[in-house]
């Protein structure tokens, strides 16, 4: 696991955007996040891989996946403006690796600094939603920190290795890629909220307008959870929340006016309330990069929580906690519970005893709940066996 | 009211309902992609639709030939009533193939060919047909050109209806080499230009086309020289790719002889610098389109005001390319003309036409406040009818503003909506209270303000169907006349 740099509890907020009235298409709602004042001095473009990759990180652990693509952040050193990347690069990389289907790209490190030859320049490399995807999957990767005798040696000596989790591309689900067609972007729109027959599916925000309409079709190639996928496959419409007017104290179309902008407002409102999972959630930051003077990378993981919404995800703050970027993930059910018994385990030393009581339950159910979260090898054999 | 008096009564309303809405599908479908709908889905829901009217409704079915709608429903309405003729007691089908043959010159050819195309693989071969056809044929001012210019097609309706043909016309279908010299000099220069190269220029360009292929001649010269003896039409589409190879002369620049819709078509097709340069003849023309448009025209409509769908999903689709936006464009132009104070209001402002195009969300409520504020005779909404922000408020305006604005109705509210929603089997409406209707071309929008009181409601069947049936008399003298 990449050492963090340093972690902090904070919440996500939405600094220095506001929403817009989302549009549905079959069971996807997508809400456009607009910003006032465009960010110019950093920028994001697309980098397309389309493949399995590998990539090995500092700790010479490797982490695998289906990283369709990759982002690219640029940066000015003096608040000048920057141009984001031409896309002819990345069009001309794309026909390339088509013809090598069986290649597995290797990336080194999530989040890399990018250099012309051997010069770094302000761009930053980085995986979208796989730098918080690894944080996800390396917590307490190391197992035990205790010598305990209720653990297997495997995991005492070489920790949680593999830990594997799945995940849907947004090609999977069904009505994503028509809903994000005749999505209609707006003018000065950074950002999306999706929501999959009204349950909250993620955010995506980035710097400029500009960079939003070029990677809006992006969220089709990135990861959603199992929920989300479930959702997608059985229902094929959402509510249409129309919000009527109060015609009674209507007299003149001045009055209608007013009513239209308080209409407006209380859907604002609405559709924040119903991505509140995201926003309501205390998370741990961990800082990953620092593009420039300004802008620093964090990703974060949740409280995790059960029966509760869980997002992890990552962010790129600017000025005054601007939200430059923000990529967020909701983690299935179990997922959750995954996360949930490996941090209260943590929270214990490892202790099994203390952990079960902090959860209200004894060892036996403890490890049964281990077993059917997967982490059944976690255990020695005559724990398994008592519990099976 | 007994019973059954309620039931006939309830009968006559579903047949007025039924009859509406057909028409109104008929006017803005035609079986192609829209933005919100595939082709397949659209040419299922109007089929369903055409088979459903054609089985409850013959007559009116027929009649609807001549109330205004698209030529793509035309052609189908033709080719459903001559697949079933079983069973048509003979004064209708007489009728109904007088409405056919009066409906068919008003089509355009290559629509007529591939109808009887369709009739040829779908087997149909009666007297009735035969007549038609063989009449259509001979009525044709340039049977000759028609003859080289759809000769394929015009070769297999023959030999399926067995046409009587002349030794010529039949050697020039069938085996050109037959003969070897024609009198017709069209069919000698196309003979000629066999092994000829420079008589390949004194044909037709659709015909050169082909044979410039067989020749070889390269894209560039072939252009150069076909150049003189293109249509107006072929000139508007071939201008932009000629120039790119060099050649100047298929230059159109005599745009007064478009109509409004391909105009407004043409002018957005055009990147927008050279819009700007080139807005004052493009304005004029589309100006003096629209005013031919109502050259027949009595009254002024009085203050008109037009609210403009230009959202990213007036794009339309890769078969109706900007069609939406163009639409509404053209729409402008003729309310320019036909209103005596026109104001328009579009979805997201724009400084000038110049700058024109479909881009961003759907914001109908504010435009249609804000022309209602100014309390208009006529409020016209050309859109799609899709309003996301948010959604159902313009709904909602134009509800509360009948309701508690004005009740009496002194503001009549008139949705135009260039595309059909195949899922409801109609166009898209905004409210009941706003009278949508479906529209292709802008050049029929003066029969679609006559036909918003049958939209309404406010009309009976039988006033309906004598609305119909007066259409279809004006048809059968119109063309009568024309002979």
């Amino acid at each position: 696991m990449s050492a963090p740099t340093s972690s902090s509890r904070a919440t996500i907020t939405l600094n220095g955007l506001s929403l817009g009235a989302s549009q549905l298409w079959g069971s996807v709602r997508l809400v456009p996040l607009l910003r006032d004042q465009p960010i110019e001095d950093l920028r994001l473009s697309p980098q397309c891989w389309g493949g399995p990759t590998a990539v090995s990180l500092p700790d010479h652990t490797t982490y695998s996946a289906f990283i369709p693509h990759a982002f690219v952040a640029s940066w000015s050193h003096d608040n000048t403006p920057v141009a984001s990347l031409g896309t002819q690069l990345a069009h001309a990389s794309t026909s390339k690796t088509n013809n090598q289907h069986f290649q597995v790209r290797l990336a080194h490190r999530m989040a890399k600094r990018e250099r012309q030859r051997g010069v770094a320049v302000p761009r930053l490399r980085f995986l979208p939603l796989h730098t918080a995807f690894e944080a996800y999957l390396a917590l307490h990767f190391a197992g035990p920190d205790v010598l305990r005798r209720e653990y297997s040696a495997q995991v005492l000596s070489s920790g949680l290795s593999p830990r594997v989790e799945m995940v849907t591309p947004g090609a999977w689900l069904p009505g994503l890629e028509e809903a994000l067609r005749v999505f209609e972007i707006r003018d000065g729109q950074v950002g999306v909220l999706l929501f999959v027959a009204d349950a909250f599916a993620g955010a995506f925000v980035v710097p400029h307008p500009e960079d939003y309409r070029r990677l809006h079709r992006t969220l089709l190639t990135d990861c959603y959870g199992e929920l989300v996928y479930c959702y997608a496959c059985l229902y094929d419409g959402a509510a249409a929340l129309v919000r009527p007017f109060r015609a009674e104290n209507i007299g003149s179309i001045a009055d209608l006016r007013v009513e239209l902008a308080r209409a407006r407002a209380d859907w604002t409102a609405q559709l924040h309330n119903m991505a509140g999972g995201l926003f309501e959630q205390e998370v741990h930051m961990q800082h990953v990069y620092r593009l420039g003077k300004h802008y620093r990378l964090h990703r974060f993981l949740p409280e995790f929580r059960l029966k509760t919404e869980n997002h992890i995800g990552e962010l790129i703050s600017g000025r005054d906690g601007e939200t430059a970027y923000l990529k967020t993930f909701r983690l299935s059910e179990a997922q959750v519970r995954r996360g949930y018994l490996l941090s209260v385990l943590a929270r214990h030393d490892w202790d099994l005893d203390a952990a079960a009581k902090a959860m209200n339950t004894d060892k036996l159910e403890l490890c049964k709940r281990l077993e059917r979260a997967g982490f059944g090898e976690l255990l020695r054999a005559h724990l398994r066996r008592a519990v099976s | 009211m007994t019973a059954r008096e309620s039931m006939s009564a309830r009968l006559l309303e579903l047949e007025r309902e039924d009859l509406l809405s057909f028409i109104n599908a008929a006017l803005a479908c035609t079986g192609q992609d829209e933005f919100y709908g595939d082709a397949t889905g659209q040419a299922l829901s109007i089929g369903f639709f055409h088979e459903y009217v054609l089985g409850n409704y013959r007559r009116m079915y027929a009649h609807c030939l001549a109330a205004g709608i698209n030529d793509f429903n035309r052609t189908k309405i033709i080719f459903n009533l001559l697949t079933t003729s079983a069973g048509v007691s003979a004064p209708d089908r007489h009728e109904e193939g007088q409405l056919i043959a009066a409906a068919l010159p008003e089509l355009p050819p290559p629509r007529v060919y591939r109808l009887f195309e369709a009739l040829v693989h779908r087997r149909v071969n009666n007297r009735r047909t035969r007549k038609i056809v063989s009449d259509y044929l001979a009525g044709r001012r340039d049977p000759q050109l028609h003859a080289l210019k759809y000769r394929r097609r015009v070769a297999k309706i023959a030999a399926h209806f067995h046409l009587r043909l002349d030794a010529e016309q039949s050697a020039v279908l069938f085996d050109i080499g037959r003969l070897r010299r024609y009198e017709t000099p069209l069919f000698e220069t196309f003979r000629r230009a066999h092994y000829e190269k420079r008589a390949i220029y004194e044909l037709p360009y659709t015909v050169a086309e082909g044979l410039a292929a067989r020749h070889r001649i390269p894209r560039e010269t072939f252009v150069r020289g076909i150049a003189p003896r293109m249509t107006t039409r072929e000139r508007l589409r071939l201008q932009s790719s000629a120039a790119a190879l060099g050649v100047d002369a298929v230059a159109e620049t005599e745009l007064s002889r478009h109509s409004l819709t391909r105009l407004a078509i043409y002018f957005l097709s055009l990147p927008i610098r050279e819009r700007t340069n080139r807005f004052e003849q493009l304005d004029a023309a589309m100006t003096a389109a629209a005013r031919h448009i109502l050259r027949h025209a009595t009254a002024k409509l009085g203050r008109v005001a037009l609210v403009a769908d230009n959202s990213y999903s007036a794009t339309g689709s890769g078969q109706k390319r900007r069609r939406p936006l163009a639409l509404a464009l053209a729409t402008h132009y003729l309310l320019s003309a036909a209103a005596t104070e026109l104001t328009t209001h579009w979805t997201s402002p724009i400084t000038s036409l110049a700058e024109l195009r479909p881009r961003g969300h759907t914001d109908l409520a504010t435009p249609i406040l804000d022309a209602l504020a100014q309390r208009p005779d006529l409020l016209i909404a050309v859109s799609d009818g899709y309003d996301n922000d948010p959604p159902g408020a313009a709904a909602e305006v134009v509800r509360v503003f009948r309701a508690r604005l004005d009740p009496e109705g002194a503001v009549t509210m008139i949705h135009l909506s260039p595309s059909y929603d195949a899922g409801s089997y109609a166009v898209k409406s905004i409210h009941p209270a706003m009278h949508s209707l479906g529209i292709r071309d802008v050049e029929g929008v003066p029969t679609l303000l006559s036909f918003v009181r049958f939209a309404s409601g406010s009309a009976k069947l039988h006033e309906l169907q004598a609305y119909l049936e007066a259409c279809a008399h004006d048809l059968l003298t119109r063309e009568a006349r024309a002979r």
